[in-house]
């Protein structure tokens, strides 16, 4: 992506909300079959398990594609099911600018993966340790539109587990936290208790002048952050918002909130991206359950430019 | 309906009604398992056919929302009917496929297993014209993404169609609006009309490709004279006839549907609809599927099986912590939106072809057309968009 013309916020505007890219997915029966990766480090992100890193190779490595930020893996535990689950780190990508960042450590064509346990799936995924073979598909989906934000005020907004799919975003910004203006992440989680990649959020603040705002719903007799919800945080400005480029991800009421709040702020509304859930079963166009209107998400998304699901915030059970 | 443009140049050849097993035969000497429609106790489903007794021969049908019955016709046709609960989809999308089996491994932990037998090479006899466009739709559902689906690629390509142009419409198709037929266009290797006057009784006959082309040159035909060439023009003519305009056009039905997701008709049709899943699973365009994995009982071996789906059950969009679409309603709209409204976007066409399957077989008669006239009706008539930002912003 070229520099752009801050002075022409609309042509800007129309470059940035065409950034969405679309990878190659793997192609043929590939795209539909897991091959064997291996857990090679699990690192537990609250204190009871609930939310967990893993760390994977591939077993036999099969020149996989680098995934982008944004993308997602398909993974798959034997005769249990399969979860999709976005890359929240990757080796290989992750910067150099900030080389103390990158926790857990990367591992050459590996990929991180950060799971919240909710369900079948992700509760028998809890219980794995490392060295343990999954069965992994992907990447797939569109991704982050990390260099269009170059030059600009970046604003990532996550909700709970949502900072896992933000996390290589916050990677590249630290390695090239230059070619970036202002950075704020505002990160929402249900308590103190909750927060995710905890050592990472103090380095990106002290380390790469990344401006944290962070908001808790209940917080503790320790805690003297803010008590309430993530949007709160967005209205104390701090960023410009015409120069702005914003990224959310979290639960859609959260996303929809976080766009009032940015538009109330000036950001365009071109200029938002947010990621989006469905249910998933193929991953690659075929099965139907994703649907949003015309788009897939599995295909189309799960990153979209924020007009193009603006339906969806707005019609209920679309 | 004169002033409309031929579907496709007059067939120059004729084939005895006689001669129709000699089709069949050559088209098992070259291969090919041959299937077409048969009879059931009470409906006309598509099967293998040995010879050509297996053919619903002297059988008509009658079709109305929620109303499926045969009959006797008196002339001794092969294909005097519409469509039946049946589509070809099912051999090329089946509804219970098994796409790969995982082993436990002691060394690498996990194995997985590629499936998929080399197709078997199939000739469809008695293809409707609105199945060719099915057909057309699904091939670019599956093999015309960035991804393409292998097995369906392959059965696809191992096919060999023989189509019949539509003398007899059901009161529930509307292919003629949909411009899926009564005549077939192209998709096919060969393309019969049935001329059934009797005592005569032949088909007119053309192909479609160079296997088509092969396989004619083949068959004892003769040909056309003008006189049989203008009964199948009066033919296709009769039948677009027998169809009455049901929807408004293409422009402005996808307009119409594009803004329509607040209206009230939605609830209204939700109180009528079962969720049944019956019109997903007799359409030929639908595609969903489920993905079921399951394990031996050693736990050795886990096999992923894909069914067909249906965007009308709540699992269909179910998340942790509950369905996307919990209201009948909001299926109901995502169903009728995606036929005729999103596909155009995603797929380059319609995704119904006017087939009238879903009305005939839903048990609560709900007809789609008329589903679409009362969201016109209540829209005072007029398409405009209400709101501004449809669900086609951004392109
Ligand atoms: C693009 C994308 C990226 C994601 N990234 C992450 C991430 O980085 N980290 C993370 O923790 N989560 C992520 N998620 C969410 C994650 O995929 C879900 O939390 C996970 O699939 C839940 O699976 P489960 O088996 O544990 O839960 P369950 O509630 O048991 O559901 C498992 C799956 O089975 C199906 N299912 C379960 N019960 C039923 C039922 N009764 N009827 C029908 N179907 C049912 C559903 O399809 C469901 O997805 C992402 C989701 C998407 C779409
Ligand atoms: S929606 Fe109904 S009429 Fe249209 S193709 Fe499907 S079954 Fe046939
Ligand atoms: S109408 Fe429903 S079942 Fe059919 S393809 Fe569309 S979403 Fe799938
Ligand atoms: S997950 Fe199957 S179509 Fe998107």
């Amino acid at each position: 992506m070229k520099a752009h013309n801050p002075s022409s916020p609309s042509s800007a505007v129309a470059a940035v909300a065409a950034a969405v890219e679309q990878p190659t997915p793997p192609t043929g029966y590939e795209a539909m079959a897991p091959v064997p990766w291996r857990i090679e480090a699990v690192t537990a992100e609250v204190a009871d398990g609930e939310v967990f890193t893993w760390s994977l190779s591939p077993l036999e490595s099969q020149g996989e594609p680098l995934p982008q930020p944004g993308q997602f893996n398909m993974l798959y535990l034997f005769g249990i099911g399969e979860a999709a689950i976005s890359v929240s780190g990757i080796p290989g990508r992750d910067g150099t600018g900030c080389a103390t960042l990158s926790s857990p450590p990367p591992l050459a064509g590996g990929v991180v993966h950060t799971i919240r346990a909710v369900g079948s799936v992700t509760r028998a995924m809890q219980a794995l340790s490392a060295g343990t073979v999954i069965g992994l598909r992907g990447p797939f989906g569109s991704c982050w539109p990390v260099a269009a934000a170059e030059g600009r005020d970046l604003i990532l907004v996550a909700g709970g587990i949502g900072l896992a799919p933000l996390r290589p975003v916050l990677h590249e910004i630290a390695a090239r936290r230059r070619s970036f203006g202002r950075v704020l992440l505002c990160y929402g989680a249900r308590s103190p208790r909750d927060l995710i990649f905890r050592s990472e959020l103090e380095r990106w603040e002290e380390e790469c002048e990344i401006e944290l705002r962070i908001a808790v719903d209940r917080g503790t007799a320790a805690w003297s952050g803010h008590v309430g919800v993530v949007t709160e945080l967005l209205d104390r400005g701090g960023f410009s918002g015409r120069n702005a480029l914003a990224m959310i991800c979290g639960p859609e009421i959260m996303m929809d909130y976080s766009v009032q709040a940015l538009r109330r702020r000036g950001v365009p509304k071109e200029a938002i991206f947010v990621s989006m859930e469905r249910s998933m079963r193929c991953a690659v166009g075929f099965c139907g359950h994703c649907q949003i209107g015309a788009d897939f998400v599995c295909r189309d998304g799960p990153v979209f430019p924020y007009p193009r699901m603006e339906p969806a915030f707005r019609i209920q059970e679309l | 309906m004169s002033t409309e443009k031929a579907p496709r140049p007059q067939p120059e050849r004729i084939l005895e009604a006689t001669q129709l097993q000699t089709l069949i035969e050559l088209l098992q000497q070259r291969g090919y398992e041959v299937l077409g429609p048969t009879r059931d106790e009470s409906a006309i489903v598509y099967g293998p056919l040995a010879d050509v007794t297996a053919l619903p021969v002297d059988c008509g049908d009658e079709q109305a929302p929620g109303v499926y019955r045969l009959r006797t016709r008196g002339d001794g046709a092969y294909f005097g009917y519409a469509v039946g609960p049946h589509s070809w989809k099912a051999y090329l999308f089946p509804p219970n496929e098994v796409l790969f089996r995982v082993h436990r491994d002691a060394a690498e932990g996990l194995r997985t297993e590629i499936l998929g037998a080399p197709a078997t090479p199939r000739a469809l006899l008695g293809v409707r014209p609105c199945e060719l466009a099915a057909l057309a739709i699904q091939d670019t559902v599956f093999t015309q993404q960035a991804v393409a689906d292998r097995g369906y690629a392959e059965r696809r390509r191992a096919l060999f169609t023989i189509a019949v142009d539509c003398a007899a419409p059901a009161a529930t198709c509307f292919c003629a609006e949909m411009a899926s037929g009564p005549a077939a266009r192209d998709g096919f290797d060969l393309v019969l009309t049935e001329l059934c006057d009797p005592p005569q009784h032949r088909f007119a006959i053309a192909a479609g490709s160079a296997a088509g082309a092969e396989l004619l040159q083949a068959l004892p035909t003769r040909a056309a004279s003008a006189a049989e060439q203008s009964a199948v023009s009066q033919q296709w003519q009769r039948a677009t006839a027998q169809m009455p305009q049901r929807l408004p056009a293409e422009e402005e039905r996808r307009a119409l549907l594009a803004h329509s997701h607040s209206h009230p008709h939605w609830e209204a049709v939700a109180e009528r609809c079962l969720a049944c899943v019956n019109c997903t699973l007799v359409c030929p365009t639908c595609f969903c599927s489920d993905m079921v994995d399951r394990t031996d009982l050693e736990g050795e071996v886990a096999e992923r099986v894909r069914t067909w789906g249906s965007c009308f059950e709540a699992e269909h969009s179910y998340m942790v912590g509950g369905p996307h679409r919990h209201s009948v309603a909001a299926r109901y709209r995502q169903w009728l939106t995606h036929k005729l409204e999103t596909w155009h976007e995603q797929f380059g066409s319609s995704g119904c072809v006017g087939c009238g399957r879903c009305i005939t077989w839903c048990p609560s008669g709900i007809d789609l057309t008329a589903e679409v006239a009362a969201l016109a009706e209540h829209h005072g008539g007029s398409t405009a968009p209400r709101t501004p930002g449809g669900i086609h912003e951004g392109a």
